[in-house]
């Protein structure tokens, strides 16, 4: 039985060191998305910049490149975790809220209110994460009709996005050319605008998901044992399904409120470390971290690797598309349970 | 520990599916419930495990009602394996049954000694010691139910509750299943309710058996004393033959049929 108690402890290890390599390479993306773009910093000047009062670069490294690179790392967790609790949660990995149109449901508003109602800034940012949130409980409502069922609830997320979707191309055509440019950021998520305010208040709020999600991640570990085992085990499953949803929602709202819809992020990270740690766990540190490489590696492609400066969901969305090409030829060739 | 449902009824929407059933499976046996499809059984089992409600009457444990206790004190008395749990992708046997500890884990607390010997125990009773680092998704069915058996021992409750454990295996698998649940019993002394199909099956391994029609308890016993043509008419509308099983010496149904009088 030692030999049990030695094996589990050696797959921890292993799996804290898959999460040291992830948080290694996290940090070589931030220090290239430092240092990198038209003028190339040394890291002992991106250092002296932000630790001894160096002002030569001030503007682009402080002002322009670390709230970037900040919130990429940030929003890339946020979202990240959130597509892996409602994955976990639902058993699908279709269930990412970028799939499920709760993303595409905060855009519309955000562009609505763009575009139609003339606003701008904070407001924006407000009715797109609560809009959001109407779209996610009109999903769930929607998906009770004689019992709930987690398969209706995905078929209806997913009909909902397309619904959105079109809702929102109808009205970019109908919008007057000045104010597209303000919407785009809705469409496709970008970090071209932020600043170190949303950092900070991004920093809160992931902070306090993280604290939760640890809290809950062993309920959420034996509640992907089916609808009935998880009671039996003691889970309280209809209180931690609403909590962990609301953390989800919490994550999903205010990082796209702040970037945008980044997409597909939601949607990959969870199964890239599950196909890298194969161990049918939450695997919600390596979740994070792989959140955040996506959208930080994206982000550099996007200035740096195309022919003309693209915002990040961009090439996220592009990585999306061939997974889930492969995620629905695998379903066709298991068939539909 | 004793459970005793008393004048249960149980139900969906506006249907009731058992309706004024009182039983008390007697402690340290494994108990049967038999009946035809849709007859109720799997309803009161998951009620046995808090998963449905009384809509009148009630279930208690211990003479205290069931709604009585905390989810995760309940779940350290009694557990339920289920008809079919999920296997989350690519995950080992032993990470499988060490989720049967869930209800003694507390916040933040790692996994002690105490849940690996038990975890231990549970593997080696049902003979999958050395399946221990498989991967669940490439295990055959028989020993994919083992692995959620042990899950369920390592639970480590006083009451078992299994729905249909041998659905979906073959006979000699079924036979398997049925003498590492009645090893269980007899080692830990574990009240064991379960939902069978196969009568022959039920009337060997069982000490009691319940029979129920259209949600209500038509009879109990032991399965010696009830396994009758009689009873089989009445609860499967069959007509048969029963006889001495010439090997465990219990009751032994051979079923009529149009061609075979």
């Amino acid at each position: 039985m030692d030999l049990h108690r030695r094996n589990y402890y050696k797959k921890k290890k292993k799996y804290l060191i898959v999460v040291m390599f992830l948080i290694m390479i996290i940090a070589a993306l931030m220090y290239i998305g430092l240092s990198y773009g038209k003028t190339i910093y040394s890291f002992s000047h991106i250092y002296n910049v932000l630790f001894h009062g160096e002002t030569e670069g001030a503007f682009v490294i402080t002002t322009l490149r670390l709230p970037r690179v900040i919130i990429g790392l940030l929003a890339g967790i946020c979202f990240g975790l959130a597509g892996n609790i409602f994955q976990k949660l639902l058993r699908n990995p279709l269930a990412s809220p970028d799939m499920l149109g709760i993303s595409t449901g905060a855009s519309v508003a955000a562009v609505f209110a763009i575009l139609i109602l003339q606003l701008s800034g904070l407001i924006v940012s407000l009715i797109a994460i609560i809009f959001g949130m109407l779209i996610s409980l009109l999903i769930v409502l929607l998906s009770y009709h004689h019992g709930y069922s987690n398969n209706r609830l995905i078929l209806i997320g997913i009909g909902m996005r397309a619904m959105l979707s079109a809702m929102i191309s109808w009205m970019l055509i109908r919008a007057s050319e000045y104010n597209v440019g303000n919407a785009l950021r809705w469409l496709s998520g970008s970090l071209n605008t932020v600043n170190m305010n949303d950092a900070f208040s991004l920093l809160i709020v992931t902070i306090i998901a993280c604290v939760l999600i640890a809290i809950m991640n062993n309920g959420l570990s034996v509640m992907g044992l089916g609808e009935e085992l998880p009671v039996s085990l003691g889970v309280n499953t209809k209180t931690l399904r609403i909590s962990l949803v609301i953390v989800g929602l919490m994550l999903v709202a205010f990082a796209t409120s702040i970037t945008g819809p980044i997409a597909s992020v939601s949607f990959l990270s969870g199964p890239i470390a599950g196909r890298i740690l194969r161990n049918g766990k939450n695997n919600m540190a390596a979740t994070a971290c792989i959140g955040a490489i996506l959208v930080l590696a994206s982000d550099l492609i996007a200035q740096y690797g195309l022919s003309s400066r693209y915002p990040v969901g961009v090439v996220t969305g592009m990585l999306g598309a061939p997974y889930l090409l492969y995620l629905i030829f695998m379903m066709n060739k298991k068939g539909v349970q | 520990m004793q459970i005793k449902a008393e004048q249960l009824y149980l139900g969906y929407d506006e249907e009731n599916i058992v309706k004024n059933l009182s039983m008390t499976p007697p402690i340290g046996k494994i108990s049967v419930i038999l009946g035809a499809n849709g007859c109720g059984k799997s309803t009161l089992l998951k009620s046995f495990a808090r998963l449905l409600d009384a809509r009148k009457g009630q279930i208690t444990l211990d003479e205290k009602s069931l709604s009585s206790y905390k989810t995760k004190t309940l779940s350290t008395h009694i557990g339920l394996l289920p008809q079919n749990p999920v296997v989350p992708e690519g995950i080992s046997v032993m990470d499988l049954v060490l989720r049967g500890r869930y209800p003694y884990q507390k916040m933040f607390s790692s996994l002690t000694k105490k849940d690996f010997d038990i975890v231990h125990q549970s593997l080696s009773m049902m003979n999958i010691e050395d399946l221990h680092d498989k991967n669940v998704d490439e295990l055959s069915g028989g020993q994919r139910q083992r692995v959620w058996i042990a899950l369920s021992l390592a639970q480590d409750t006083d009451i078992l509750l299994l729905d249909e454990p041998t659905t979906y295996l073959d006979i000699s698998y079924q036979i398997e299943i049925l003498d590492s649940l009645m090893t269980i019993n007899k080692k830990k002394n574990t009240t064991i309710v379960m939902v069978l199909h196969d009568i022959n099956l039920a009337a060997r391994y069982a000490d009691y058996i319940y029979a129920l029609k259209e949600g209500e308890l038509i009879k109990e016993g032991k399965p010696e004393e009830i396994i009758t043509s009689e009873l089989m008419k009445e609860v499967y509308g069959l007509d048969c033959k029963v006889i001495e099983d010439p090997i465990a010496h219990s009751p032994f149904v051979i079923p009529k049929g149009q061609y075979h009088q």
